[in-house]
């Protein structure tokens, strides 16, 4: 049935101090192509920082570094990226109305890939 | 030996709290450093020093001002449906000269808002809405709830400056006199600085606050809101109470509201709240706002149509209705041929059937730096980065207006003035078209 988990897309500090540097590479790049996952849910999926995962949905799908959160800092089942081009690729046209596409409280399946690649990128 | 200049009380614009108390050291034509700013202001001031980039591109290649203004120019006349978008990170009077130029070429009119505190503005005009000052939630405001919004990484000065820290006229002892409430989905470093934290599943903020409003009035609410919210309804019947019995609460929220599924509902149920807790007491409710100057986008779109964003003008007069004239849904069904982007990076964070049609027309942007958006630009122009340097009047989040002291010279054009010269070149342009078709 696969591993279904609700992808909030926020603000980071680290993301905020990065794009002033640049938003084409670097610390910038790296920030928004990670994703925080609950500690129950890593070790649940064996799951460690720097691990690649894959998100999925009807929209799109994106590779992107895992982290471990903090204990208590996400619930089991729900997941954080910081915005950018890989949470954009996960959000649909529809904005029901209201100018808004749905950017938080988007539903992802999530595909374990094992370890990091040798540059540590993703996709 | 070049000397060291003080700037004092430069205003910070990276974010909506605009701190206007930054003092900074200037060097060799560079901010060296920043006083009192915090750690993303920092890196905004310290960022923007003039770089070596041509001040405009068409298609890739260095042109100069001239041709760059006329190019834009000729692409958004001849554009059927255009789109002028943005405007959050620029001064209001740019921002005034992107809505004439949209109404001089019947374009749609929007702002980051629509990706941001849209469903707020929505929320505003249903609802209305019990406003303060920054300044009033400093000098009186012994109760602080942040609803889905994560200050200590995207407003890091609003605890110390505005909310939770400062002593005020009726909170002489500042924190210790406030009580400071958070409620998200995760929890978050703000989460650290309040006296509670309330953890609310996904998508249950409609049904929450809602709840909220039947325990304000003394009605009973079901069990199932426990379930649907993820928290019990003993700890909702806790923070109605303390809301009630606070004598100045604010409920500050974020786009943890605005983002999620409900939008402007969510936002309205939060609105309804603040008004029927004034039958007990003070008690306001306000946007965090992110851009440094997406509250001006909305003051002056405002005053220009009549509506914050989302307005057509393609008939000649105003028209406002979010999903019909807003950005992401006229790029995501196709219908744009052409785009305006001033200080915004839609490539960077709009929905990916939006970024795909953006790619798509022709765009001419302008921005103090290299974005996924001025790549895919047809023109791209590089501006001079305002409160930097360039002056004028932003709006604070809470809808001040704060004069900005620019610290350095720039060699590239203000928005202002690249606006100010499409404008004109459009103008011209529409003379050259009414004479051709009155000859005819």
């Amino acid at each position: 049935m696969g591993n279904w988990f609700v992808l909030i897309a926020g603000r980071s500090s680290r993301q905020g101090v990065s794009l002033n540097k640049s938003k084409l590479e670097g610390e910038y790049v790296a920030e928004i192509s990670t994703i925080r996952i609950s500690p129950e849910d890593a070790e649940r999926l064996g799951i460690k920082s720097g691990d690649r995962v894959r998100l999925r949905n009807s929209n799109g799908e994106v590779v992107v570094r895992c982290e471990v959160a903090r204990p208590d800092e996400l619930s089991p089942g729900v997941l954080f990226m910081a915005y950018g081009e890989h949470s954009s690729r996960l959000m649909g046209g529809d904005t029901q109305g209201t100018g808004m596409p749905d950017s938080k409280g988007i539903d992802v399946e999530l595909i374990p890939l094992g370890g990091p690649e040798p540059d540590g990128g993703a996709e | 030996m070049a000397e060291k200049r003080v700037v004092a009380d430069a205003t910070c614009t990276f974010c909506g709290c605009v701190c206007d108390d930054i003092v900074l050291e200037v060097e060799n034509g560079r901010i060296t450093k920043a006083r009192n700013a915090c750690v993303l202001g920092t890196a905004w001031f310290l960022n923007h020093s003039p770089e070596n980039r041509p001040v405009c591109t068409i298609e890739g290649r260095p042109a100069s001002l001239d041709e760059g203004v006329a190019e834009a120019a000729r692409i958004l006349v001849e554009a059927r449906y255009p789109v002028v978008y943005g405007l959050s990170d620029t001064t209001s009077e740019a921002q005034r000269l992107a809505c004439q130029i949209a109404d001089r070429i019947g374009a749609c009119l929007d702002t980051t808002t629509s990706v941001c505190h849209g469903p707020s503005g929505m929320a505003f005009q249903g609802v209305g809405e019990v406003t303060c000052t920054l300044g009033e939630i400093k000098q009186r405001a012994d109760l602080v709830v942040f609803w889905g919004c994560n200050p200590a990484e995207s407003h890091p000065r609003h605890f110390t400056r505005y909310s939770t820290m400062p002593k005020g006229f009726l909170v002489p002892r500042g924190r210790k006199d406030r009580t400071v409430v958070v409620v998200d989905v995760r929890r978050t470093k703000s989460a650290a600085a309040a006296d509670k934290f309330i953890r609310i599943k996904p998508r249950a903020d409609f049904e929450a606050l809602w709840a909220l409003r039947a325990l304000v009035r003394g009605a009973p609410v079901d069990d199932s809101v426990e379930e649907k919210t993820g928290v019990p309804v003993r700890e909702w019947e806790e923070l109605a109470e303390r809301m009630k019995s606070c004598r100045f609460g604010v409920l500050l929220f974020g786009m943890g509201l605005s983002m999620t599924r409900g939008k402007h509902l969510n936002v309205a149920a939060a609105l309804a709240l603040a008004r029927d807790l004034n039958r007990y007491t003070r008690f306001a409710a306000k946007p965090m706002r992110g851009h440094g100057n997406v509250t001006g986008a909305d003051n002056v779109v405002a005053w220009q149509t009549g509506f914050p964003f989302g307005v057509g003008l393609n008939r000649g007069y105003p028209r406002f209705n979010p999903g019909e004239f807003t950005t992401t849904d006229v790029l995501a069904r196709g219908e744009a041929d052409a785009a305006l982007i001033v200080a915004a990076d839609p490539m960077a964070n709009f929905a990916q059937p939006a970024r795909e049609h953006l790619a798509r027309i022709p765009v001419i942007a302008l921005d103090p730096k290299e974005t996924p958006t001025t790549r895919i630009a047809r023109v791209a122009f590089c501006t001079a980065p305002y409160g930097i340097s360039v002056a004028g009047t932003v709006y604070r989040m809470d809808d001040v207006p704060v004069y900005l002291r620019p610290a350095l010279p720039s060699p590239y054009p203000s928005d202002y003035e690249v606006l100010r010269r499409i404008d004109r070149a459009i103008a011209a342009l529409l003379r050259e078209r009414e004479g051709v078709e009155l000859r005819a």
